[in-house]
């Protein structure tokens, strides 16, 4: 197979457009078996009561806020490097989802907080660098919205978002570096993870379902934005949507 | 199962309002997001139509 040909807008739109269903589908099924080991299967914390459950769809939101600005850095150095426009095309239609997961971490960490810790927010290190991460998202979106010509655009975006990825590995130390209120690790490599096996799978059926959203939305986005930037191209004239 | 009868269940120990929240918020933002770029193909395909018809 020859994967080159799919680096150009025109070839990779209707494969785009071929795979949508599939993960939209995928994410669905994921969706459903992690909500149903999340509420029907997992035990009660004996700590935190029911409050704990909130932490299946927390961590995977956090998760996919560091994955999602990891694999848009890569497209958008990729796009820098090799002067490719599709890759710049991923980059940018990675980050707003990105950046909805950022918030839904936040927000969800958020209503954790306040029956656990006693507060919405607090200034810990771990909190302040995922707000952090969430300013990289928007002022990505911004800065690239602001520049009229989009090769310029892509660009900019790129050493962005590249400079921000120091951002990724603080956040994700940021418990062991700093003593914050926020709680260690769910998960260590190496180390025997410190929950249910159940609570465990739910978790990661959650985060299974947010990677295939996650493909499935920006495949979405990118076709869009293929759309808007080669509006006068032929290839998008002989659609059978834009055609008469 | 866990729960004694479905009002247990939407009570969630208590904490009903911070769980649900965090479930609705974002199954919330994740239906929208997929709305806003429907419509957005749409948009995208009209002003292609009408730059076809020039």
């Amino acid at each position: 197979m020859n994967w080159f040909k799919y680096s150009s807008p025109q070839t990779f739109y209707p494969l785009a457009g071929r795979m949508i269903p599939w993960f939209a589908g995928l994410a669905t099924l994921f969706a459903l078996a992690g909500l149903y080991v999340s509420f029907a299967i997992a035990p009660t914390d004996f700590q935190q009561g029911e409050a704990y459950r909130i932490i299946f769809v927390h961590v995977p939101a956090a998760w996919m806020s560091m994955f999602i600005y990891i694999i848009m850095a890569g497209w958008a150095g990729l796009g820098l490097a090799l002067n490719a426009r599709l890759s710049a095309m991923m980059a940018q239609a990675l980050a707003p989802t990105g950046a909805i997961f950022t918030l839904l971490a936040l927000v969800t960490g958020s209503l954790w907080g306040k029956p656990m810790w006693g507060a919405w927010w607090v200034w810990d290190a771990r909190l302040t660098s995922e707000l952090i991460l969430l300013f990289l998202y928007i002022g990505f979106i911004a800065l690239q919205s602001s520049i009229d010509d989009p090769r310029r655009a892509d660009r900019a975006g790129a050493l962005l978002a590249l400079v921000g990825v120091v951002n990724v590995p603080i956040i994700y130390f940021s418990v062991k570096w700093w003593n914050t209120l926020h709680q260690g690790s769910t998960i260590n490599m190496g180390a025997a993870p410190k929950m249910v096996a159940t609570m465990l799978i739910g978790m990661l059926l959650l985060a299974l379902a947010f990677w295939m959203y996650t493909i499935a939305v920006s495949l979405m986005r990118v076709r869009c934005i293929m759309l808007e930037r080669e509006r006068n191209a032929e290839w998008v004239q002989l659609l059978s949507g834009v055609k008469k | 199962m866990q729960w004694a009868s479905w009002a247990a269940f939407f009570n969630m120990g208590g904490y009903a309002f911070y769980v649900w929240f965090s479930f609705g918020f974002t199954a919330l933002c994740l239906a929208l997001e997929v709305l806003s770029l429907q419509k957005r193909r749409l948009k995208a395909l009209h002003l292609s139509r009408l730059l076809a018809q020039e």
